[in-house]
């Protein structure tokens, strides 16, 4: 479930009874088990992460509750949840977790899993762009950002172009209206060097048994 | 003194300005900035949230390509670059998995990664290399009177830096002050601008732009003073937006080596201080100039 983001939309206490049989069980470790999640397991609650994120107010769960919710395996409901794409990795929570878990790493952890099982939220913009990002990056070597945006327009939200004429019109001003694309003289080279990691086999992940 | 320089996308387009003024104060200074040989884009936070060894793949091809140069440290402008290019190193030394998996990848175009470049932030490079006295020297039109309210952003400080503090930075404040200029207390120095979110989710991102636009002017700042292209981008080119949800809060965000060129005696045309949305107003007349 989304949380309404509409200006002046009331904020709604949600209770919601989780049921045993929602768990994904192991999905918790196998996120542990990702390079630099593991501290997940120290976690104490204490809520330092929301506090000081300055986007936990438009989540629907806050940093502190996606920490618990990983732990106890609620997999889908974190997956769909929009907390994950909303963190702009700041890392304010990860410099003062009293426990040293690196939230910014964990909800990164998030976010690759979900966009590998396509479980985001239909042309939900945030990984629409962090796909278009990737795509531009590993056939040209760069990022012409003018070019960048117009694509996720494109592909998210095409009202978002006529709101913005002011904005396009400033940019053209100002001289910063790039439209010739930025590219690597050995872009085929890259290609080739991102394509090694496909063929190597991934860290398998611990099998259900294994984590009951 | 002479560095390695890793511009990133940002700096050829949106940021551009950024470059035109780092350029010619470096020069300036005495610091030359070679920039590395065919780079790639540093990956940002949108490859890290897609395919991890691949990010880190992208990345560490940057800092191959840096100890291929010579034995210069690495200086990234952009914070985004600042931190990837810091958080690849860390990665790498902490993954063995991770090592090989690089080492693979680089080894197809006759790379190799060794780890051993420093990768630093212009700031640094400024305050401990080149040193506050060096830049005090070189100010030929102090920014006396001017009330600049320094803007951090998170990716810089937090988590990898090494050469300022991550809640209470400073080293921005002290070039400032050395500049003459009067620097204006601002707690929320290092407080997230909103990143990409200003374009993707506008309520949420563009809410913590007008937050930060609107302390600075509470707390009475002529000039927001920023080091990073996307910080720069969002305090100054949603005032449209802002203005019709909450209210007006112009307030011109400029790069701090833009103001250091002004201090310098370097043509405001030539620090590209006309790329802003929200201009700067010129300087007050100087004041008689102290002998260079």
């Amino acid at each position: 479930m989304q949380a309404d983001l509409r200006p002046g939309a009331p904020t709604k206490v949600r209770r919601t009874i989780k049921y045993e049989s929602e768990r994904v069980k192991g999905f918790g470790r196998e996120v542990m088990a990702v390079p630099g999640c593991d501290q997940l397991v120290r976690c104490i609650q204490c809520g330092t992460c929301s506090g000081t994120c300055p986007l936990s107010v438009y989540m629907d769960h806050s940093p502190r509750q996606i920490m618990a919710l990983v732990r106890a395996d609620f997999k889908d409901e974190v997956l769909r949840s929009n907390s994950i794409w909303l963190c702009a990795s700041c890392y304010a929570c990860t410099v003062e977790c009293p426990r040293e878990i690196r939230i910014t790493d964990i909800m990164y952890a998030l976010k690759q899993r979900a966009i590998k099982e396509r479980m985001y939220p239909k042309r939900f913009p945030i990984p629409v762009l962090a796909r278009e990002f990737t795509n531009m990056v590993s056939k040209k070597g760069r990022i012409t950002e003018t070019l960048l945006v117009m694509r996720l327009f494109m592909k998210a939200n095409l009202l978002a172009v006529l709101s913005s004429w002011r904005q396009g019109i400033g940019l053209v001003r100002t001289g910063r209206f790039v439209l010739r694309q930025e590219r690597i003289e050995h872009s085929a080279e890259l290609a080739a060097m991102l394509a090694t990691t496909d063929s190597q086999a991934e860290p398998a992940p611990k099998t259900n048994q294994e984590a009951a | 003194m002479i560095y390695s320089y890793f511009p990133g996308c940002s700096l050829k387009g949106l940021g551009r300005a950024y470059e035109e003024s780092l350029l010619p104060v470096m020069r300036h200074l005495g610091v030359e900035l070679v920039e590395l040989e065919d780079w790639n884009c540093c990956g940002a936070t949108a490859y890290m949230s897609v395919d991890e060894r691949k990010a880190c793949v992208l990345a560490a091809r940057n800092l191959a390509i840096a100890e291929k140069a010579g034995p210069h440290d690495l200086v990234t402008p952009c914070s985004a670059c600042y931190l990837v290019l810091n958080k690849t190193k860390h990665q790498l030394q902490d993954s063995e998995q991770m090592r090989a998996t690089v080492q693979t990848a680089l080894g197809t175009a006759g790379l190799t990664y060794a780890g051993n470049t420093p990768v630093r932030h212009p700031l640094d490079v400024l305050v401990h290399d080149v040193g506050l006295d060096v830049v005090k020297e070189r100010v030929v039109r102090p920014l006396t009177g001017l009330k600049v309210a320094p803007y951090y952003g998170c990716q810089v400080v937090r988590p990898y830096a090494t050469f300022d503090d991550a809640w209470n930075p400073t080293t921005m404040d002290r070039l400032l002050a050395a500049l003459g200029a009067e620097v204006v207390d601002f707690p929320l120095k290092t407080k997230c601008c909103g990143a990409s979110l200003t374009g993707t989710l506008p309520e949420a991102g563009l809410r913590l732009s007008y937050i930060l636009l609107k302390e600075a002017k509470r707390r009475g700042a002529d000039v927001i003073a920023t080091i990073c292209p996307l910080c720069q981008f969002n305090l100054d080119a949603y005032h449209d937006k802002l203005a019709k949800r909450w209210g007006p809060v112009r307030i011109p965000t400029v790069y701090i080596t833009q103001l250091m060129g002004l201090a310098f005696g370097i043509p405001a045309e030539e620090l590209g201080l006309n790329r802003c949305f929200v201009p700067m107003k010129p300087l007050p007349a100087a004041p008689a100039p102290a002998p260079a």
